[in-house]
């Protein structure tokens, strides 16, 4: 059978603009997220945390708040005796009548602690000491000494990134209901076919006896792969109780523990010929994801530079621990690598985009994507009239820079299943346990659904979001699109062949010779030839096909390039920075909806600019706790915050013939540093870590800018 | 709330600066009672209950200046155009009585704290956060959520302009959005960009949909967008 | 969020009368913006709540005399409908300040004023003056950035959160309290207090009071007047430093100046360095940087606020020159 895309003149859908399937349902605020899940009888969950950084539970003490009005569960989360790490760990759930009267009920519950040292500062390795930190490997490849010997220029400096929250606007959380022994969890996940099994366990019951349902869900970002001590509790209540639950997390508690992107600052050295080209790198990095020791980054990022040492430090806290943040590592390291080389290309007194390209050979496989994307930003950006030396030299406090920054990403198809069903009647299927976390998936699974069947989008009826249906993949790391584009083409590809077969008699031709185009099942290069779909469909007699189909290599690929531009305005009064304007050109092979891509990129070059200029979570040494467990002083920007975007996704030859690629984390790896780059192009110094806040670009002018 | 122009207003100031410089004039109808009863703390629930039961017993709501809960009373919210009557404490917010008693779930709880615009609502006409507004506060008042916006099985026009152009990706702080762009818009039938930019300034949205929210209003307004 | 009490009374004595005499007894409900999400974090937990909005006679901009009266009830967003917004850019400019339209349409003049600071060791339960079990206060050495740099030399470290304070010291504005007692009028400045032991408020207000009017006086026309606000984003976002100025001018030349700073200590602070460098002088560029500089002369930084003061010396020069180019 032939699975292959479509080649371009003869796709009806796939790469067109689409409007996202679900667009009415969200924007008329009725389609329901676990949050909005009213069950009749429905309880109230809420969970009792630590108040302390470290600590060990000595006696928890239920029995007055088991008393307080409309209680009817209480969960013991977090046993006596053992020692919370991070505040915020959970210790008792209890589930109630109302919010109020859980609430009320929750503060009546006693917890002692032992208080033990805690430490939650990730500035430096020296200043946590060896009780906090853990030398990772150190790497060496090539001869660094030697070649930093015969650098004719060479940079050192430091750059960083703080930790910040996925800050996800439905919290972390779900709602539980028994039936006799089975569980149905509407759970807020990235993971549909994944968590039951664990839930199921932390319950006591086989994973087949768990669904979980999940149509819509607000944001996960990497934070909602698991199943959660929040989710086993959850089902504990409602088992309890004999009624179902609805436990999500408060905003204190999901900014405290629900996810959290671990800092990673390095000291760099770098080093060049005078014609720029790259030589040597040098680093010491360190940084925290809280009690746990995070693998080491692998740095430089993107460029191989053949003489290199590296050295990571994790520092251990007792911080709420980390989970993947999209594109985990990558932004961290696109900052301190394109920071560094940005620098160091002032110091050679070079174009960026020239230095870039200059060292494009050690890029690797995605070279060539590289070459043409820096110039189609170029084109984009009008870079070389926006590019200065650094340090705007016009008058008046608000200096301009332009910065560039390149990223990769793998993004190769997770496994999924889909099963894809033809009903006598016309009508068609396809069904696969994935989830749209807003990204598209629904409306890129009909897409290419309705592209094979050669029928109108609306003709395929798509069901995602429930365990019950074939088994899909988590999605994380930009692997969703395509396992689940490949493996609907595959399906829907098998079940047409099989209609094929059915009416080839027919239409006096062989099955082979069938295509199915404009809503018709047709002879190719006869069109006369045809039956409408719905008369193929009724020579079916009385049973519906049903064929299915896994993720495949064929049809999908793995590793992008992306380059971004920005533009920023930096009033060297106030240290405010202002972005004025990013070019992000992105490849992700084939793109099977324009629309929806560009939305992932413009979302991701958003979600830079919060966390290039104002979000960060801020943890206070002397009480452990989190200083800004709130929107109001954990920052993210708003609709006048953004600047100008433009996205162009590169398409066409050279892309399309990879097939389907994620997208998700690649655009969000670059804004970091094409900011700082752009920051420090403006006012000729470096200001790190990001956030960018006013105190620290005003601390850096102070240090030796351009004010 | 008042939403007399501010000439209107003016009208009856010589009454009002009357009443606001004459402290003996009425009002006091319940000070003797809470004098009676005493004002510490402890004393507070009975004071509660016996002013809430003398309520009941007379068969009438509880008169101007009484103390009502904070065990739950009634609470009449009219809510895109029908009358509901609940039960609720007084502490109860709008946000939560929208949601988890009448199942009005459009309006999302997300900050819980004044900040990001997720539960936004439009009460007489005016935009505001359902998550820092008493729900018994909001009786008498013209409570307009989402689900109001057009019936069941049709789109209102700016839910549709959000579609048309991409201005959502999760979704959960969409209706948020739609309420307070359709504020807006009631406001501001010829919208600018920038006067986008600032009038949203009040919602935060976490996918990154600022592009297409631009575009949507501009839309909604008949000023374009994109499709 | 605990139980509360409630009461709608329509009259203001009404209301007063039902207002306990110590602080956290019953708490006043106006806009709700702050108080309810004080309640939600359990930073104020009062067992009774009385609404004042149903007294009409707070919702009143009024002429009188050429001055100004203005209802503590009024919003942000009716203030700024009012043709007063542009007799006084400084307040307007302080309104727009409070970049969510929500917050705009229910948030009043009152409770701006009367809001609670925002200082995140208060708002994360550690008091009003920010002390640990021992008492010591968290702020010396912990995270202040966005804390006081003038007037904190303790116990009070946080900063006035209001908008329109520092504008309407400037403006010679009087509030009127209205308590068991009767009514009584304060100069603005009065209004605002440094706590010195907990317990003690940051308002002079007391609790059986309610803030019902605030007063500007027919002179404050002839005064030019700006805000500068330095906020780090265009979305809702607390200022980092606030600079409020009037100016009296006698054709080029300022013959009197007014200068409040904002969020840079626990009360509106004013600068009478900088408005002794403005007096008799006109109004430059130079002389704008020369105000500014004499402004924050004098602010002792905490450990991690050092940036506010340049913060404070920009608004200050640029409230200034607002002021000129208003003219």
């Amino acid at each position: 059978m032939d699975y292959k895309w479509p080649p371009a003149d003869q796709r009806v859908l796939i790469g067109k603009r689409i409007s996202r399937l679900d667009g009415p349902w969200k924007s008329s605020g009725r389609v329901k997220y676990s949050y909005d899940i009213n069950r009749p009888g429905l309880l109230y969950g809420r969970m009792v945390f630590s108040p302390h950084a470290h600590a060990k539970v000595t006696k928890i003490d239920t029995s007055e708040a088991e008393k307080m009005p409309g209680v009817k569960a209480v969960q013991i989360m977090f046993p006596e005796g053992k020692e919370v790490l991070w505040a915020g760990q959970e210790i008792v759930a209890l589930a109630a009548e109302t919010e109020d009267q859980v609430r009320d009920a929750a503060a009546k519950v006693r917890i002692e602690y032992q208080q033990l040292p805690h430490f939650v500062l990730d500035e430096s390795p020296d200043k946590a000491g060896a009780q906090y930190t853990k030398d990772l490997t150190e790497k060496t490849t090539g001869d660094p000494a030697t070649a930093f010997g015969q650098a004719e220029v060479t940079h050192q400096g430091r750059y960083g990134a703080t930790v910040i929250t996925h800050c996800c606007l439905e919290s972390h959380g779900q709602v539980a209901e028994w039936n006799g022994d089975s569980l149905t969890v509407w759970a807020s996940t990235q993971n549909v076919s994944g968590i039951g099994g664990e839930i199921g366990q932390g319950v006591g019951v086989p994973g087949n006896k768990v669904e979980v349902i999940t149509p819509v869900m607000g944001g996960g970002f990497g934070s909602k792969f698991a199943g959660d001590a929040w989710g086993v509790a959850c089902a504990q209540l409602a088992k309890k109780a004999g009624r179902p639950v609805k436990m999500m997390l408060e905003r204190d508690q999901e900014l405290m523990v629900a996810g959290a992107r671990p800092s990673i600052h390095a000291d760099v050295k770098v080093a060049a010929k005078k014609d720029g080209t790259l030589i040597a790198w040098d680093s010491h990095s360190w940084g925290t994801g809280g009690p746990a020791a995070p693998g080491a980054p692998p740095l430089p990022y993107v460029f191989k530079i053949p003489n290199s040492r590296v050295k990571h430090t994790a520092v251990l806290t007792n911080i709420g621990p980390e989970r993947a943040w999209r594109a985990p590592n990558h932004p961290q390291m696109c900052v301190i690598t394109m920071g560094a080389l940005d620098d160091l290309a002032a110091k050679l007194g070079m174009d960026p985009v020239d230095f870039f390209r200059k060292n494009l050979g050690i890029t690797g496989e995605r070279a060539k994507t590289y070459d043409e994307e820096l110039t189609k930003a170029s084109e984009l950006f009008d870079w070389k009239k926006k590019w200065h030396p650094r340090g705007d030299s016009g008058s008046g406090p608000i200096k301009r820079g332009v910065g560039l920054s390149i990223h990769t990403w793998g993004g190769a198809a997770n496994n999924s299943n889909c099963s894809a069903t033809i009903h006598p009647d016309g009508s068609a299927e396809v069904s696969m346990a994935t989830q749209d976390l807003g990204v598209g998936t629904r409306t890129v699974v009909a897409i290419v659904a309705a592209e094979t069947f050669g029928l109108p989008l609306e003709a395929v009826t798509v069901n995602i979001g429930d365990s019950k249906y074939p088994a899909a993949g988590a999605s994380g790391g930009s692997t969703t699109v395509g396992g689940v584009s490949s493996a609907t083409r595959r399906a829907t590809v098998a079940a047409v062949n099989e209609l094929f077969d059915k009416v080839a008699p027919s239409l006096g031709a062989t099955s082979d010779q069938l295509e199915a185009v404009g809503g018709q099942i047709r002879v190719k290069g006869d069109p006369a030839k045809s039956l409408s779909w719905k008369q193929a469909c009724a020579k079916l007699g009385a049973t519906p096909i049903t064929a299915t189909g896994k993720t495949s290599r064929d049809l999908t690929s793995a590793n992008v390039g992306g380059v971004q531009m920005a533009e920023v305005a930096v009033d060297t009064e106030t240290g405010i920075v202002r972005v004025q304007k990013i070019v992000a050109v992105q490849d992700c092979g084939l793109v099977i909806d324009v629309k929806t891509a560009e939305s992932q990129v413009y979302g991701a070059l958003i979600m830079g600019v919060t966390y290039a200029l104002y979000e960060e979570k801020l943890m206070d040494q002397q009480t452990g706790h989190c200083l800004n467990p709130n929107m109001e002083f954990y920052k993210l920007a708003g609709i006048g915050d953004v600047g100008e975007l433009v996205v162009h996704m590169m398409t066409g030859p050279g892309y399309d013939d990879r097939g389907v690629i994620g997208l998700g984390e690649p655009p969000v790896v670059s804004p970091g540093a094409v900011i700082s780059n752009a920051v420090a192009n403006a006012i000729g110094v470096r200001v790190s870590p990001i956030p960018m806040t006013p105190e620290r670009v005003l601390a850096a002018l102070a240090k030796g800018g351009q004010a | 709330m008042s939403h007399k122009a501010p000439q209107d207003r003016d009208k009856d100031v010589k009454k009002k600066r009357t009443e606001l410089e004459d402290s003996s004039s009425s009002g006091f109808s319940r000070r003797d009672f809470i004098k009676g009863t005493g004002i510490a703390g402890v004393a507070v629930s009975a004071t509660v209950l016996l002013g809430d039961e003398v309520a009941k017993a007379a068969g009438r709501a509880p008169a101007e200046g009484e103390w009502i809960g904070p065990e739950a009373v009634d609470v009449t919210l009219r809510v895109n155009g029908q009358t509901h009557k609940l039960q609720l404490q007084p502490r109860v917010t709008l946000l939560d009585a929208l949601r988890d008693r009448l199942d009005l779930t459009g309006a999302k709880k997300v900050c819980d704290r004044g900040t990001c615009g997720a539960c936004t609502v439009i009460v007489d006409g005016k935009a505001i956060y359902s998550c820092t507004t008493l729900a018994i506060d909001a009786q008498g008042r013209d409570i307009q959520t989402i689900e109001g916006l057009a019936p069941e099985s049709e789109l209102h026009p700016l839910s549709q302009a959000f579609v048309d152009n991409d201005a959502q990706q999760c979704g959960f702080c969409t209706p948020g959005f739609v309420m307070a762009c359709k504020a807006y818009l009631d406001h501001e039938p010829k919208p600018t960009y920038e006067g986008v930019q600032q009038s949203l300034g009040g919602n935060l949205c976490r996918c990154g949909t600022y592009m297409g929210i631009r575009h949507a209003v501009l839309q909604a307004a008949g000023k374009g967008g994109q499709s | 969020m605990e139980a509360f009490a409630y009461a709608n009374p329509s009259t203001l004595n009404g209301a007063v009368s039902l207002l306990g005499s110590k602080w956290g007894e019953t708490a006043i409900l106006a806009g709700g913006t702050d108080l309810i999400s004080l309640m939600k974090d359990h930073g104020d937990t009062p067992a009774r709540v009385v609404n004042i909005k149903g007294i009409d006679v707070l919702r009143h901009i009024e002429e009188e005399n050429g001055g100004y009266r203005i209802g503590a009830l009024v919003t942000f967003d009716e203030f700024l409908a009012h043709g007063i917004a542009k007799t006084f850019p400084s307040l307007a400019e302080a309104a727009r300040g409070v970049s969510s339209p929500q917050i705009r349409n229910v948030g009043t003049v009152g409770g701006d004023l009367l809001q609670r600071p925002r200082c995140w060791y208060y708002r994360g339960g550690f008091g009003l003056l920010a002390r640990d079990e021992k008492g010591h206060s968290l702020v010396p050495n912990g995270d202040n950035r966005y804390h006081a740099i003038f007037g904190n030399e303790g116990p009070a470290y946080f900063v006035s959160p209001s908008s329109f304070a520092p504008a309407l010291v400037t403006l010679g504005a009087k509030v009127t309290l209205h308590g068991p007692s009767g009514r009584r009028e304060i100069g603005i400045e009065e209004l605002f207090v440094t706590p010195k032991a907990e317990g003690e408020r940051e308002h002079s207000i007391h609790p059986n009071e309610i803030l019902t009017e605030i007063s500007i006086p027919s002179s404050a026309r002839e005064w030019r007047n700006a805000t500068y606000e330095v906020r780090q984003k265009e979305a809702l976002d607390w200022p980092l430093a606030t600079a409020s100025v009037a100016l009296k001018m006698d054709g080029d030349k300022i013959t009197a100046a007014r200068v409040v700073l904002g969020h840079v200590a626990p009360v509106p602070w004013r600068s009478h360095a900088a408005e002794q460098v403005l007096e008799g002088k006109s109004l430059s560029e130079a002389t704008a940087a020369r105000a500014g500089e004499a402004a924050v002369r004098g602010a002792k930084p905490l450990s991690q606020n050092g940036y506010k003061v340049q913060l404070a010396r920009v608004a200050v020069k640029r409230a200034l020159l607002a002021a000129k180019e208003g003219a």
